[in-house]
């Protein structure tokens, strides 16, 4: 056992506490810390996919997650849970946690009256497991310089104050989490501060205890003695006095009982927190505090002559040698006055010397002998990823291969007819691409979605075949008007040799071949088209590239195969749009015998 | 608070409630009604299905949290001989009792207001069983005897067999253990049918989340019938929300003898729970000459603590209380308003000067400038009666804007003739009550 965190522990915070995930952040900036102290947030309810926060000056994202699960699974050195969850909701967080096998060493439950059955059961159930739960009902802990859990210590002017931005050589345990604060200002004052502390919490049963953490911090060499404020009530007390006793715990400690005034009033009066109620006299704080005096712990004459006992113990350390002096560290100003971004851009960067794709610079990948080429371009700018060179070849066959159809498809016509208009290109362009939509260029996303679909819900090709006929929809990336299996599309034909001798695998196409297979047997037009096959096999790729299920849907749903569409017919409706401009024709009007007129008078109702 | 007693009656009707579900094999009557009056009692037995009030003898008690009614004579269970109380007897009975404030021998004394009628119970002291379950440490324990009534408590160790079950434990070890351990002088021929009903009472006061769940004496009759004859109950309230269905419409009496809350109290009580802030007054010494308003739940135990060990006196601490948990500037202003009106209403009868204690610890986020608006707000309405009682007033806080809170409660007090004494952070967060009592 050496000290509860360290400067790398991280978090996962449960509940999206902006406000004290914040001083988290503020804590970690001032002393430097090189990773912040919050790994991620589980927010059941969230939309969100990260949280904005500022780290001194400038902004960070924390990813947010929704269950738990998910977040261990993304940062899986993350070994704090900080439970922020209800009274009614804490216990199923906390048991959940415990369950996800080797992730947390500790979980801190913030929540203050957990039915006491549901604690008793966390706490054992996180015992067996060999998780330490500190609470339920506390304020948390602290190791100054290391990790501070959410809003121990007030202010970041307290904590300079009381010098929790720094190891001490005390090692502090209370129950009262409002006194916490308070004891780390004595102890400030009167000796170098705390190593580490812990406000165990104030309900009736809480996961770790006083003896927890003392042992803990006698096997801690940085700290170098101890300081326990009790409460009446309960007998955790006498199992430091055990240990002490026996010779487990060495160093020495100062300790006191609050709670004295009870014995004046015989009942009715609750005195404090849901735990401190004594039912015998040995629960009495005076009786606590004469035991722990008689044991050989040092304990003031009252509360209020506690700072001379402290002070009295580390000068006798001191002149020991135990303590030495200690280095005050710099500290880092988080400023006053921040203001949050407008907007966040995690792709380019133009405020160095150079702008950069996904930080490599333009020119390290403009020119030919870089070895990028547009489909490289595309990987940095899109996926924020650096693909092989099978896969950014195959985005680039994908956008030469769609980068035109002819004048006739709606979106080219649009575009020419715009342009006859008399309209710039831009104006013409944008009204071609404002054409592609489900109907047209669209079918590329929904056969990446449907065939994906019932590949991920294992269905056989005909189950799919059915599953579409239930749903009333065509299958998307199936037939063609002229082609046909005796007269295949040679474009298909190229992607698949393509892929076939540049893709790692192909189980998206190949289940979607097998569902051709059904298909064409029905009619022969009915094959895998252009569209369907650049979309299941940008799955295949994705996948081969080690994108997550949920990321490749998330792509999806984002509309990137449809940008795939976009970019390379933008090329083919320039070209349109400038043939108008060479040829110079007329504004279009269409003939009317191609219109069939069909006009009633108008019912007048 | 966490755990709670509970009428008696409220406890058998969870009892009754979920009889079918734990109980099988076993049945129970529930032939019980509480009532505040004799009229309410007769009123009672006219309503279908308490019939009994009229046909059966009857047995009357006070149901108000205290134990021990027969030591103090107040269980009527005869008139000239056991079983002969009738509907008219306990009537009167109860009409009687309620007249008179009632004494306990242990001293506690007041208005009984609460009764329990039940039928009474022809049996024999050999079909009189004890059992109980709570927890201890962090264990439940489930205590069992083979005798009941007062003289299972005269020699507990030798007549109560305890199971230790942790919380874990699973059912199958659990009955294992209570069937082990079931007292052997209960007659073999009862012993199968104790065990099972001890099994089926510890998971029914685990399920419904008991705190503590007494039967004594728990009367097994013919035929598996079973009389609950005395029953004492605590419920872990912090369940409640869980257990709304399950416990019903329960009450939290205040325990007989408990005075009452003074309306100051009950009106802080009110604000309390229409806010998210935490606001808590008792008055301990309306007469007292210390009074505390104090920020946080453990810093008001330590000025208490200090001022009972300062003072030599513990009478001369007024009040406990805390506001805490970022209290409004009026929530802190009202209560501000209810302790310097009471410290205000009697002159020190030694004509001592009145010491008004405004302390707290290092806050962590509430603003101490804009809580001290508050109080300030209502020193300006209670300066001359602060004034007319010789107040001094000692303040000490730390935390988030604290100098400026400070700063503001000296200025104010200066401007209206107060006085006063300011500390921060710098100075021990009781050591006000030293000054306070040294001057």
């Amino acid at each position: 056992m050496g000290a509860l965190f360290t400067k790398d522990t991280q978090a996962i915070f449960w509940n999206n506490n902006t406000s004290a995930i914040q001083r988290m952040l503020d804590y970690d900036y001032t002393i430097s810390r090189t990773k912040p102290s919050v790994a991620a947030i589980v927010a059941p309810t969230s939309n969100n996919k990260f949280e904005k926060f500022f780290y001194g000056p400038d902004e960070i994202m924390v990813p947010v997650f929704r269950t738990t699960g998910e977040a261990a699974k993304a940062f899986p050195k993350s070994d704090v849970l900080l439970n922020f969850a209800s009274f009614r909701t804490a216990y199923d967080v906390t048991m959940e946690a415990i369950a996800i096998k080797g992730q947390f060493k500790t979980v801190m439950v913030t929540a203050e009256g957990i039915p006491e059955r549901l604690a008793r059961k966390m706490n054992q159930s996180a015992r067996d497991a060999g998780v330490t739960v500190i609470g339920p009902a506390t304020v948390g802990g602290i190791s100054p310089g290391a990790f501070k859990i959410a809003n121990v210590g007030g202010t970041i002017e307290n904590i300079v104050n009381s010098k929790l931005h720094r190891a001490g050589s005390c090692g502090l345990v209370t129950r009262s989490g409002g006194l916490f604060n308070e004891l780390s200002n004595i102890i400030a004052i009167n000796a170098d501060g705390i190593s580490e502390g812990v406000a165990i919490g104030g309900d009736r049963f809480v996961g770790s205890v006083f003896i927890d953490n003392l042992l803990r911090m006698e096997n801690n060499p940085e700290v170098k003695y101890m300081i326990l404020l009790g409460e009446v009530g309960g007998t955790e007390e006498y199992k430091v006095i055990d240990a002490v006793k026996n010779g487990q715990i060495k160093k020495p400690i100062i300790a006191w009982c609050i709670g004295t005034i009870a014995k004046h009033f015989s009942s009715g009066v609750q005195f404090g927190h849901a735990g401190a109620s004594a039912n015998a006299d040995a629960e009495t704080a005076a009786a606590k505090n004469t035991a722990m005096a008689e044991a050989g712990i040092f304990v003031p004459e009252s509360f209020n002559d506690l700072p001379n006992k402290i002070k009295e113990v580390y000068t006798k350390l001191k002149a020991e040698g135990v303590i030495t002096d200690i280095t005050e560290p710099a500290l880092k100003t988080v400023p006053t006055v921040r203001r949050a971004k407008e907007f966040i851009c995690t792709i380019s960067d133009d405020r160095g010397d150079e702008a950069t794709y996904a930080g490599y610079p333009i020119s390290s990948v403009a020119t030919p002998e870089t070895g990028f080429g547009i489909g490289d371009v595309i990987s940095l700018l899109w996926f924020k990823k650096r693909y092989p060179k099978w896969a950014t070849e195959y985005i680039e066959t994908v956008i030469k291969t769609v980068a035109d159809h002819g004048p006739a498809v709606s979106g080219a016509h649009n575009a020419k007819v715009t342009a006859r208009a008399g309209k710039d290109v831009i104006s013409s362009l944008v009204t071609g691409l404002l054409t592609i939509g489900p109907r047209f260029g669209g079918a590329i996303d929904d056969a990446a979605r449907y065939f994906k679909y019932a590949n991920d819900n294992k269905m056989s090709p005909a189950e799919f075949i059915d599953y579409m006929k239930r749903e009333g929809k065509t299958i998307s990336g199936i037939g063609h008007r002229i082609k046909s299996v005796r007269n295949p599309d040679l474009r298909v034909s190229g992607l698949k040799k393509f892929a076939a001798e540049n893709f790692p695998a192909t189980p998206l196409l190949d289940y979607a071949l097998e569902v051709e297979k059904l298909t064409t047997s029905k009619k022969d037009n009915l094959i895998l088209n252009v569209d369907g096959t650049i979309g299941i096999l940008m799955v295949d790729m994705w996948r081969a590239l080690g994108y997550s299920e949920a990321d490749i849907d998330g792509f999806i749903d984002a509309g990137a195969l449809n940008a795939f569409f976009v970019v390379g017919r933008s090329i083919g409706f320039i070209g349109h749009i400038l043939d108008e401009k060479r040829l110079g024709m007329p504004m279009y009007r269409h003939p009317t015998d191609d219109i069939l007129y069909n006009v009633e008078v108008a019912e007048q109702l | 608070m966490a755990q709670r007693a509970i009428r008696e009656y409220d406890g058998k009707a969870i009892f009754s409630k979920h009889w079918e579900k734990y109980f099988s094999g076993f049945h129970y009557g529930f032939k019980s009604v509480l009532v505040t009056s004799g009229a309410e009692l007769k009123a009672k037995a006219e309503e279908h299905g308490f019939e009994w009030l009229k046909q059966q003898p009857l047995v009357a008690k006070p149901d108000m949290l205290f134990g021990k009614r027969g030591k103090n004579d107040l269980v009527l269970f005869r008139t000239n001989k056991p079983g002969d109380v009738t509907l008219a007897d306990a009537a009167a009975w109860i009409d009687a009792k309620m007249a008179n404030t009632t004494t306990l021998l242990t001293g506690q004394h007041g208005q009984l207001t609460h009764f329990i009628v039940e039928p009474f119970t022809p049996h024999s002291q050999e079909q009189e069983y004890y059992i109980s379950a709570t927890t201890v440490g962090e264990d439940d324990v489930l205590y069992m005897s083979a005798e009941g009534g007062m003289e299972v408590e005269e020699g507990w160790d030798e007549k109560v067999n305890e199971v230790h079950i942790p919380i874990n434990m699973s059912d199958a070890d659990m009955q294992h253990a209570v069937k082990a351990n079931i007292p052997s002088d209960i007659p073999a021929a009862n012993r199968e049918s104790f065990a099972s009903f001890a099994i089926q009472f510890f998971k029914f006061y685990r399920d419904q989340n008991f705190a503590y769940l007494e039967i004594n004496p728990i009367v097994m009759l013919d035929n598996n019938e079973m009389a609950i004859l005395d029953l004492v109950a605590r419920l872990d309230d912090t369940a409640g929300f869980m257990m709304r269905d399950a416990w019903g419409d329960i009450e939290y009496p205040t325990a007989f003898g408990m005075e009452d809350q003074s309306p100051e109290e009950k009106a802080v009580a009110e604000a309390d729970a229409k806010s998210g802030a935490s606001l808590k007054l008792t008055i301990l010494n309306p007469l007292g000459r210390i009074w505390t308003m104090v920020a946080g739940g453990g810093a008001s135990v330590v000025y208490a603590d200090t001022i009972a060990d300062l003072s030599g006196n513990v009478s001369d601490l007024a009040n406990y209380g805390e506001y805490s948990g970022g209290p409004t500037t009026g929530e802190t202003k009202f209560y501000a308003d209810t302790l310097f009106d009471l410290m205000t209403r009697h002159k020190d009868p030694k004509g001592l000067d009145k010491i008004l204690i405004i302390g707290g610890a290092i806050a962590n986020f509430t603003d101490v400038a804009k809580t001290f608006t508050g109080i300030i707000q209502s020193f300006e309405e209670y300066a001359d009666k602060l004034k007319a009682h010789n107040t001094r007033i000692y303040v000490r806080r730390g935390g988030p804007n604290y100098e400026k809170g400070l700063k503001d409660i000296q200025a104010a007090a200066d401007r209206l003739g107060l006085y006063i004494e300011v500390y921060g952070p710098e100075t021990h967060v009781t050591d006000i009550v030293r000054m306070a009592l040294e001057k």
